[in-house]
């Protein structure tokens, strides 16, 4: 059999020839979301000669704060092949939880910080252990968990929205001047929690079990993996980075806002299919879900230049998603 | 006794769901680098058996015996720790990861000193060389270990996932059905690979429904049936259609001349 060896090495060329530096660095369904990027930010530049100053631009970033910071959780658990509902309700719920501690309690603003956020961590717990011990669709557990969330922000909160805030609490609101341009400093940690999530996802042992557990959880559980406990770690991670959505959120409004975040799960999934993530599972990067949520802040800040109502934003980005979801499930189809 | 130590011996495994039998005072012998195939109808207890050996279940009675000591798996991850690896018929793979991510699955190689250890930072580098070094020495053709498996044939994903468990099986490769979703030029190569494993020395246990297949590469058959083992035989001193007479009961495998002894 060696004088006819059937290695299906036939099509093999020259060693180590793999995808393009861009495709590896992250991934080959990053490089559509960027186009996507650069041909809205083209229209509006053409359109309206306020779009590229750079007091706008920053405007954009500020604007995708919370969106952005939501979406890098949901890409987390997007990646497994599950999605989260509760993420808006539960970073107004740490909001409000943080808010009302240093206002009502006179808790130490830093304490307060840190028990909203990990108020928010335990909703990422329960999430996660009801996906994974009673074994039901994320869908309808964070549709549960959305409703539990939401009800408690204004209870806890009697529907008031809590001012008088502690400066400290507010610090990352500020702007520093980067060539002229104030930049919040809120919008400096949610470049650099996408960032460190970028890696832990790329370099690490744990970011590629994640990815592999929305491929094939049977392969990752085979593999020796402990699938329940990275999937419960999945959840509550992201619900921690919801936590600092809810920071980030208080330091930029100086308020406690018990209706905040009403729109934002939605908002935020489509921030990360926009960015190239597949909806079922294991493939797509974070770095794609900060371009998709740059891209649904730059329509909304875009048309809201060109003096458009703010209800065809909103069905702008509906034919956006769908066109980005066809895009994903066309790719798989041809993969298979 | 002139016969070497088996590599993996059992006797007596029992394994019942409720009043069902699946495995009825089962005995297996696995000798050091044979290939090893074993047959047997539908419900015979093959993969039940083959479930045992690999830790997936744990028998209800009986003992296994890995170099001649005995021992309990309460796992396959327990299994694979003794150095005994499985390829599953689904193909394990996770698509969307690259080979050599494929490769070590759960197994990740990390960076020396703090980068590793603190970070857990991964060993990229190690890890595209070594995956390199794994298809070459089994001559599994693929151009780039950084290829994505999805964009493989079937039998190049086969071809990984055999690499996978040669790569990291100290004392047995156990391969459930590996061609039977694969074509005919796919499946050469995947028995080729079990040669190949074989010349590592490694003993290789085939699961397979594929007659020609199993008189091709193995050296002797295990003939499941009924929950139990009905022969054992050398794979050149019996036919196809004796092999095939036993499994499905109109012969009976005792009056071969028996290679436990």
């Amino acid at each position: 059999m060696n004088e006819n060896p059937v290695t299906l090495a036939e099509e093999a060329g020259p060693l180590e020839t793999g995808p393009s530096l861009v495709a590896r660095v992250f991934g080959v369904s990053a490089v559509g979301p960027f186009v996507a990027l650069l041909l809205v930010g083209a229209f509006f530049a053409l359109k309206s000669d306020r779009f590229l100053t750079g007091s706008n631009l920053s405007l954009v970033l500020q604007q995708t704060i919370e969106v952005g910071t939501l979406a890098i959780g949901q890409t987390l658990i997007i990646l497994t092949a599950g999605i989260d509902l509760s993420c808006g309700a539960v970073m107004a719920f740490g909001s409000i939880v943080m808010t009302k501690l240093a206002v009502d309690n006179g808790v130490p603003p830093i304490l307060a910080i840190a028990l909203g956020i990990v108020a928010c961590g335990g909703f990422g717990l329960l999430n996660g252990m009801l996906v994974t011990s009673i074994k039901l669709p994320a869908f309808i557990v964070t549709l549960g968990t959305l409703n539990i969330a939401f009800a408690l922000t204004h209870i806890y909160s009697s529907e008031a929205t809590i001012t008088g805030v502690p400066g400290e609490m507010t610090f990352f609101g500020d702007t520093f001047k980067l060539g002229g341009t104030a930049i919040t400093y809120a919008t400096v940690v949610m470049l650099a929690l996408f960032f460190v999530v970028w890696f832990v996802l790329t370099q690490s042992p744990v970011g590629r079990h994640v990815y592999a557990l929305g491929n094939n959880p049977e392969a990752v559980r085979l593999a020796g993996v402990h699938v329940r406990r990275l999937l419960v770690g999945v959840y509550v991670t992201a619900g921690l980075i919801y936590g600092i959505a809810a920071f980030l959120l208080v330091a930029r409004t100086q308020v406690g806002d018990p209706a905040a975040g009403q729109t934002d799960n939605l908002d935020s999934i489509t921030a990360v299919v926009l960015g190239g993530t597949s909806l079922f599972g294991g493939r797509g990067n974070v770095i794609g879900t900060l371009v998709g949520a740059v891209i649904v802040s730059i329509i909304r800040n875009g048309l809201t230049l060109l003096g458009v109502d703010s209800i065809y934003q909103v069905l702008i980005t509906g034919i956006l998603v769908i066109l980005a979801v066809t895009a994903d499930q066309l790719t798989r189809r041809r993969s298979r | 006794m002139s016969t070497p130590t088996p590599v993996l011996e059992a006797h007596g495994l029992v394994k019942r769901y409720g009043h069902v039998t699946a495995m009825d005072r089962c005995d297996f012998e696995l000798r050091p680098g044979e290939i090893l195939a074993v047959i047997g109808d539908n419900g015979a207890g093959k993969s039940t058996l083959i479930k045992a050996l690999s830790g997936a279940i744990i028998p209800d009675e009986g003992t296994i015996r890995l170099d001649g000591q005995e021992v309990r798996f309460h796992g396959p991850l327990d299994a694979r720790r003794h150095g005994i690896e499985t390829v599953y018929q689904d193909l394990a793979v996770a698509p969307a990861l690259t080979i050599a991510e494929n490769l070590f699955l759960g197994r990740e190689l990390l960076r020396a000193g703090t980068l590793g250890k603190v970070v857990r930072l991964l060993a990229k580098k190690q890890m595209l060389q070594e995956a390199r070094r794994q298809m070459d020495e089994l001559r599994i053709g693929i151009r780039s270990m950084r290829q994505a498996v999805e964009t493989l044939s079937g039998g190049q994903r086969q071809g990984v996932a055999v690499a996978r468990s040669a790569a990291f099986a100290q004392h047995v490769v156990i391969m459930d059905e590996p061609t039977a979703a694969l074509g005919v030029k796919e499946s050469r190569m995947v028995l080729d690979l079990i040669l190949r494993i074989r010349e590592r020395g490694l003993p290789v246990i085939l699961i397979s429904h594929n007659m020609p297949h199993v008189f091709e590469v193995s050296d002797r058959i295990h003939i499941q049936r009924l929950g139990r083992r009905a022969a054992l035989v050398a794979t050149k001193s019996i036919s196809m259609p004796d092999a095939v007479a036993i499994m499905t009961g109109a012969a009976r495998g005792d009056l071969l001349p028996s290679t436990t002894s």
